[in-house]
């Protein structure tokens, strides 16, 4: 009992100390490289409100074409919500307001011109828990297609549901039973399934929110694997909780800390020799 | 003392005995060292003394109670002589009405047969006797059960898992008053029936196109024979339960989806109560509106467009009857659509689709089941429901499909037949059970559908 409570004392000490040095806490800029030439996504200035609080202050970051960019941070971090800002995902929070600049290629994301419906096509999200429609597998993937009328006629929708299962491995498993419901498949089949269902429609960046923290650790690796190779066509943010997963699948590493950016480098350099005090903290499991 | 006065002085008893047995506990706990040393906290120990003290003598009570005129009436019945004996049942009541009667004042003595005046001069005493033997006896019980709780006390007894098994079988006897009361209903009505189709057969019943109930009550009297086809009152309570349907399901279905994806908080908060209203309005007062505002409204709209339309038509009835179960469908669809999870209009939304596709494609065929469900409830709802057809629908038994037409339901039929004076044993009064029969088993079996329904669709997110 009081073992415990001094290593309490001692946790919260350290943290107090961590909190108190100055030079350690204050993020003022984000160290390491954040910006790229020819981004394929432009963040400038971007901060988010969630009412009166701040979510999000003054980020900017590019993410370039073809690349894995992860985010990684404690909880409540603002990871989740800055990848929710480059879909407007954020939109449809009451009381959410985003500002600064972001860009797709040329296009403002918040601009006026900017139609969200085919802002959500070019910019596909895979969600954190496993969320296929109530529908046939089929028509779980069919469904992006149909709606967007990327489909001449049955054949071609076959043909690109099938295209779109292959690409997420998941067709030997379910090519004998596309009629059945997709709610029927194991967490990972789901995932995939779902992950199948967001490059239906070609998008150009896929968004990936903590894609695999409700599988198991053999879905986990086949989800990974996956990402590497959907990176050959497709831009990918991933946000993730675990390190190792980041350290596995991303070429830049992002450290998000209360809402600031606090470095963005290589995932390499950022694993093995963290320029800023709080990213080596948080690696090392100081705290998180 | 009196059966109120009684139950007080038990309920007081009770209190004394719990006070007692939570004192004895306490004086354990002191003696062991405190109360965590005892099996049970106090509470429990003083409780189930009060329950010893109680219960038994409550119950006692109410066995009694639930026999005293039965062994008053025997008693009575013995000392009257054999001219005045009565030979039926009906006989038997007057005889023991007048008694009662004569017992407490309300009639006159003069005149009546001495044997009478005996009778209910023996019936005060008896009531007399028994409520003092009453009394005694449960004071005793009651007495007696509070010191065997007391006396069989010890820090080991497992005071709190009795209490609790006690409270359990309390609240299954809550439970269980509902299933024995409609259990109870459908036995008085199933008896009923069987004696309607004795004198009936089931197949006219069930098969006849011909509905019109006026037997002739003597012999000698020039009435209709009666007929007892019912397919003209179930024709005309799917009709208008049809029309009800076509009016509160879209209504319904589009104000949930309303409500549930596209109002704002501060509108929800506002329209959500006013459509509960809705459901709140006595149906007698949708009985009236329909037959003196909606019912007119339609004729003459009717008229001239030269359509012929009675006064009270199938229409009007069925209108109304929607706008009724407009809050019962949107209430329902309503839960089930906030119901389908967040992650699913995500999903939807960041493919591209907007707001209606989601609605329409993934929101609606998820929640799809529930609405169903909600709607199979609104359904056995139009069925049942009474007020606003017998004010708004009419009695001609028509077999039609025309809504601009009389028709009639199965309940208008059930209120007319057992209002007003009736013989309870001519066909015509009994038939009233066997609509009601037929009317029970159709809402228990959409309700059970329904049901299921629901069960399915809530198994399917959980």
């Amino acid at each position: 009992m009081s073992a415990l409570t001094m290593n309490l004392t001692a946790t919260a000490s350290e943290e107090n100390s961590f909190d108190s040095a100055p030079e350690q806490t204050v993020v003022e800029d984000t160290v390491g490289f954040p910006l790229v030439d020819d981004p394929k996504i432009r963040a400038r200035n971007a901060s988010v409100f969630y009412g009166d609080k701040q979510a999000i202050f003054n980020i900017d970051l590019d993410i370039g074409k073809h690349e894995v960019i992860a985010m990684i941070g404690p909880s409540g971090c603002g990871k989740s919500t800055f990848l929710r800002t480059i879909n407007r995902m954020n939109d449809t929070v009451d009381g959410c307001r985003v500002s600064g600049e972001f860009l797709l290629e040329e296009d403002n994301i918040y601009g006026s011109k900017m139609d969200v419906v085919e802002l959500r096509a070019r910019v596909g999200m895979v969600f954190q828990k496993p969320n296929p429609f109530p529908k046939s597998i089929f028509d779980n993937v069919a469904y992006g297609p149909k709606i967007h009328g990327l489909a001449g006629s049955r054949v071609e929708l076959d043909e690109i549901v099938e295209n779109s299962l292959k690409r997420a491995g998941l067709w030997a498993e379910v090519k004998d039973r596309l009629q059945q419901p997709g709610t029927g498949l194991s967490g990972g089949q789901q995932q995939r399934l779902c992950i199948a269902r967001a490059i239906s429609i070609s998008p150009e960046v896929i968004l990936m929110d903590e894609p695999c923290s409700a599988l198991d650790p053999i879905a986990t690796a086949r989800i990974e694997e996956l990402i590497a190779e959907l990176a050959e066509n497709y831009t990918i943010v991933i946000v993730t909780h675990s390190m190792q997963q980041a350290a596995r699948v991303s070429h830049r590493t992002a450290y998000f800390h209360l809402g600031k950016l606090v470095e963005v480098n290589e995932t390499e350099k950022v694993f093995t020799t963290p320029e800023h005090k709080l990213t080596e903290a948080y690696i090392t499991g100081r705290f998180g | 003392m009196q059966t109120s006065n009684l139950i007080i002085a038990l309920l007081v008893m009770s209190a004394l005995a719990y006070f007692f047995g939570y004192q004895r506990s306490r004086g354990f706990a002191r003696q062991l060292g405190g109360v965590s040393n005892l099996h049970s906290l106090p509470t429990y120990y003083g409780m189930r003394v009060a329950l010893w003290c109680g219960l038994p003598s409550v119950l006692l009570l109410f066995v009694c109670l639930a026999f005293e005129e039965t062994i008053i009436s025997k008693m009575l019945l013995s000392g009257i002589p054999d001219e005045i004996r009565p030979t039926s049942i009906a006989e038997y009541n007057l005889l023991m009405n007048k008694i009662e009667n004569l017992a407490s004042g309300a009639l006159s003595s003069e005149g009546v047969k001495p044997a009478l005046l005996d009778a209910a001069a023996a019936l005060g005493y008896l009531r007399d006797m028994s409520q003092r033997l009453l009394t005694g006896l449960a004071m005793l019980v009651a007495g007696g059960g509070g010191f065997w709780g007391w006396w069989r006390m010890s820090a080991q007894l497992r005071a709190r898992q009795q209490v609790e098994k006690i409270f359990k079988g309390f609240l299954l006897l809550c439970a269980s008053l509902a299933i024995f009361t409609t259990l109870g209903i459908l036995l008085s009505v199933i008896f009923e029936s069987v004696r309607f189709f004795q004198q009936v057969p089931i197949s006219e019943f069930l098969f006849g196109l011909e509905w019109s109930p006026q037997t002739a009550i003597r012999p000698d009297q020039v009435g209709g024979s009666g007929s007892f086809g019912a397919v003209p009152l179930f024709l005309g309570t799917m009709l208008i339960s049809f029309i009800a349907m076509t009016v509160a399901v879209p209504a319904g279905l589009m104000s949930a989806i309303y409500l549930a994806e596209y109002a704002g908080s501060k509108v929800r908060s506002f329209v959500k109560p006013a459509l509960e209203i809705l459901a709140g309005v006595p149906t007698v007062v949708y009985g009236y509106f329909a037959a003196l505002t909606v019912a007119p409204l339609i004729r003459d709209t009717g008229t001239s467009m030269g359509l012929s339309v009675t006064s009270e038509s199938a229409l009007a009835a069925g209108l109304v009857m929607g706008i009724m179960i407009i809050p019962f469908i949107s209430s329902l669809a309503d839960d089930v659509i906030n119901a389908v999870p967040q992650t699913m209009r995500d999903g939807s939304l960041a493919l591209g689709a907007t707001h209606s596709e989601t609605i329409k494609q993934v929101i609606i065929p998820a929640a799809l089941p529930g609405i169903v469900g909600g709607v199979l409830l609104a359904v056995s709802r139009a069925i049942g429901e009474t007020m606003i057809v017998v004010m708004a629908a009419g009695l001609a038994a028509n077999l039609t499909v025309n809504p601009l037409d009389t028709v009639t339901t199965v309940t208008v039929q059930i209120v007319t037949l057992l209002v007003g004076d009736q013989e309870f044993d001519s066909a015509k009064t009994l038939s009233a059970f066997a609509l009601g029969l037929m009317l029970f088993l159709v809402t228990l079996g959409l309700n059970y559908i329904a049901l299921r329904v629901v069960k399915k669709y809530r198994e399917q997110y959980e």
